[in-house]
């Protein structure tokens, strides 16, 4: 995978962010466009080229949630994006709050308030369940014996509902935010 | 002969880091005990007197007042922006447009037009012969500051000026960032900094993390026109009011009445940076005004100019992934941070006093030349790491925006897209680039379309083009696309929305050559007269001496009639000519010359006896 290589890393769903800072910060010092202002035409574009890659890579490997869709994407592991059905009565309810809240009944806001949190903590649950699979996952590559293409369709699963809880929570905020300053 | 030579090593060529500023510009170089700045502070203002000849800098400011129509100043504000852009700067500042700016912006300077990175290159170039003034050697490198928010077309101006001016820009460098290399390079700083840079035309907000000699850019956010200028706007509303209900009269129509009241309102603004009031004082037409500002009117007034930079602010601080408490430091760029109510402002937001020991007006152009060493191995350790501060994307179906790049990646950065054709033998496919945050094409900045012809026609979506888009170092946009079946190049036709092409920006380097070449042409002339000078002064003294007696009248009437001639020619522009007949003059005294050594010679040998 181009992006781990970059790094000169093997693919691994959980990394060390600080190992990651460190090395996207030495490859920066080897590669960057400014050392090689002097150089040849060809040097130069393979500085460019190099530090493109780099940066790239840097971007989305050092978000967990990037770095695993991006993991899935290599390994062709495709995941459904649709809401999730265990979700569907609570993204009801919220829906008629937000619907009140925006006809003006401020009554409403509480029951955001309530919801908001409730989603954070779903947030926070998921993220740790993903950081689980992770770990899980690369174990395998560690010799543990394990269904590693079930582990990365329950990564794909936990990656659709982290982005619907998030895509919610935004919701909620903005409804928040305008109307408190309204 | 044999010579010792001691090897000094490869003599490199100097880079120097330039401060284009809207309202003032500096240049600066690195040297071994560190960044220097080179002359003194150029006003960013040009003008061109009824005879043609452009002025530069402080002399154009008074030209500002005495021929206001002649004289442009803050064309940063036009850099990089069509006619539709410009409408609420048209109001505030004196810029004559001239016809056919529909693209590209041209300013009327009497007879003369100008884009404004010609504009601009008129400034470079002073800062080009100072440099070269003080360091004695020929500069033709230079990395040249921008404003972090500056987008393609902006920037891309800006490397056209430094073209026009005969300096390859080997780098542009955002503002902010700059500061920050100048302000960390001395002080071997560790943690994150934010730079709040405010100057007379633009904001900048960009934060940063410092770690071994490494600058990284986390978030910039800013606005492209805000500054000083907007609060000089603001006093002068209040004068011209003032000065309408007192005199009768609206004196905002008159050009260089507003120039007069502007430097007046400018004065009282700087004044209340360290005085509780001043008083905007002016006098115009044999009538006086008069009127004391006090500094809580001043605050009230500027109150909104300074609320508009926290918003930014606030949404930098989100992007960088950071909270305020973890924000170490925050360093004061830009002269309009000298405004008691911005520092306060920003010391609340940020919870912690300012940095404001630096010169703000400095420390642009000292980080210049600090990117400037970076370039030319002078400086090893130090790294800068700056982002793109705007998305940008294609147009897609309906008008709407696909994000390739996001805002405040680290660059250079890359995307790769494939195009294919949605009917079947078409042979061309438009892409329309644009740069913003928005999801619509009409509400982001259109940057240039596209248009990859020559496609072989075949069955729709057959065709296979993969075009990367690239933002190089300088934030700068660069496309190439290529077959993806063959792997060959695919030719595109590239029209920017806004700026010059290519074609236009050779034109006006060869003029600028041609420019160039009158100075040489002047230089030579100047030269040569004062040689002629010399040499006539010569020969009358000569004439004085013994030895003149002893000539001939042939000979004689031979000098007189080369004098003669030298004179005719004098005033000629052709210095070759002159220096013809200076030549000819000294064939013509050479049997006079001749007879002076003799002379002195003879002197020599009957007085005192020489030392062997």
């Amino acid at each position: 995978m181009q992006y781990y290589e970059a790094f000169g890393l093997e693919p691994k769903l959980a990394l060390d962010l600080n190992d990651l800072q460190k090395r996207f910060y030495e490859r920066s010092r080897q590669w960057h466009p400014d050392k090689f202002s002097r150089a040849g035409a060809e040097e130069q574009q393979k500085a460019l080229d190099m530090t493109a890659i780099l940066n790239d890579a840097f971007r989305t490997l050092k978000n967990p949630v990037t770095r695993a869709e991006y993991f899935l994407k290599q390994k062709q592991v495709e995941f459904a994006k649709e809401a999730p059905t265990e979700l569907l009565e609570e993204v009801f309810e919220l829906n008629m709050a937000l619907e009140e809240l925006r006809e003006g009944d401020d009554s409403a806001r509480g029951q955001l308030d309530a919801a908001r949190e409730k989603f954070q903590g779903l947030l926070t649950g998921i993220d740790a369940e993903l950081e689980e699979l992770f770990a899980l996952y690369d174990a395998s590559a560690a010799g543990a014996v394990l269904d590693t293409g079930a582990v990365l369709d329950k990564v794909g699963r936990g990656l659709n509902r982290r982005r619907y809880v998030s895509n919610l929570i935004r919701e909620v905020d903005k409804e928040l935010n305008v109307h408190l300053s309204n | 002969m044999s010579t010792f030579q001691i090897d000094f090593g490869e003599a490199k060529p100097k880079i120097v880091g330039i401060d284009l500023g809207t309202t003032n510009s500096l240049v600066a170089v690195m040297e071994l005990t560190g960044p220097r700045i080179l002359s003194g502070i150029v006003p960013s203002i040009v003008s061109v007197t009824p005879a043609g000849e452009v002025v530069v800098g402080a002399g154009a400011r008074e030209l500002l007042i005495s021929q206001p129509d002649r004289t442009v100043y803050s064309v940063k504000r036009l850099m990089g922006r069509g006619l539709e852009d410009i409408g609420a700067e048209l109001k505030l500042f004196p810029f004559h447009i001239a016809p056919g700016s529909e693209s590209v912006v041209k300013v009327q300077l009497g007879d003369k037009v100008m884009t404004p990175p010609e504009v601009s290159a008129h400034i470079l170039r002073k800062l080009k012969s100072d440099a070269e003034e003080a360091l004695g050697e020929t500069i033709t490198q230079a990395v040249i500051t921008v404003p972090a928010y500056f987008n393609d077309a902006q920037r891309q101006a800006t490397k056209d000026a430094g073209r026009i001016a005969g300096l390859e820009v080997l780098r542009l460098v955002n503002e902010p960032t700059a500061a920050a290399l100048a302000y960390g390079l001395d002080k071997r700083k560790e943690g994150v900094i934010a730079v709040y840079d405010l100057g007379g035309g633009t904001f900048d907000i960009s934060i940063l993390r410092l770690h071994e000699g490494i600058f990284e850019v986390l978030a910039t956010n800013g606005d492209t026109h805000l500054g000083g200028d907007d609060i000089d706007h603001l006093l002068m509303r209040v004068a011209f009011e003032d000065i309408q209900s007192e005199w009768g009269e609206d004196i905002s129509i008159k050009s260089d009445a507003v120039q007069i009241l502007r430097r007046a309102v400018i004065k009282a603004k700087e004044e209340l940076s360290f005085v509780p009031q001043a008083v905007i004082d002016m006098e115009y037409g044999g009538k006086h005004y008069q009127r004391e500002i006090t500094l809580d009117i001043f605050n009230k007034l500027i109150e909104g100019i300074v609320e508009r930079t926290l918003g930014p602010c606030r949404n930098c601080i989100a992007d960088a992934g950071v909270t305020v408490e973890q924000i170490d430091e925050v360093v004061m760029v830009g002269g309009s941070t000298r405004i008691p109510l911005v520092r306060s402002a920003v010391e609340r937001l940020f919870r912690t006093r300012p940095h404001t020991e630096l010169n703000p007006d400095e420390v642009v152009a000292l980080g210049a030349a600090v990117q400037a060493g970076i370039l030319s191995g002078d400086v090893q350790d130090q790294l800068l790491l700056d982002v793109t501060p705007l998305s940008l994307g294609i147009e897609t179906m309906g008008g709407l925006v696909s994000k390739l790049i996001h805002r405040n990646s680290t660059i250079p950065n890359s995307a790769t897209e494939q195009f294919t054709t949605a009917v079947d033998g078409q042979t061309n496919v438009l892409i329309h680039v644009v740069q913003g945050e928005r999801e619509l094409v009409k509400d982001c900045r259109s940057l240039a379309r596209f248009d990859l012809k020559g496609i072989a026609p075949m069955q729709a979506g057959m065709a296979r083009i993969e075009v990367r888009f690239l933002i190089d170092a300088n934030g700068i946009l660069n496309v190439t696309a290529r077959d993806a079946r063959s792997g060959k190049e695919h030719s595109m036709d590239v029209t920017p929305s806004y700026g010059l092409t290519d074609e236009q920006v050779e034109a006006m380097i060869l003029e600028s050559y041609q420019k160039a070449e009158e100075d040489l042409n002047e230089r030579q002339l100047r030269e040569a007269r004062v040689e002629a000078d010399a040499v006539m002064a010569a020969v009358e003294k000569a004439k004085q001496e013994e030895a003149y007696s002893t000539l001939n009248d042939q000979e004689r009437a031979a000098i007189d009639k080369s004098i003669n001639e030298l004179l005719v020619v004098y005033h000629s522009e052709d210095h070759l000519l002159i220096r013809e007949k200076i030549d000819q003059i000294d064939q013509a005294t050479q049997s006079l010359a001749e007879a002076i050594m003799n002379s002195v010679a003879e002197r020599a040998l009957k007085g005192t006896k020489i030392d062997a």
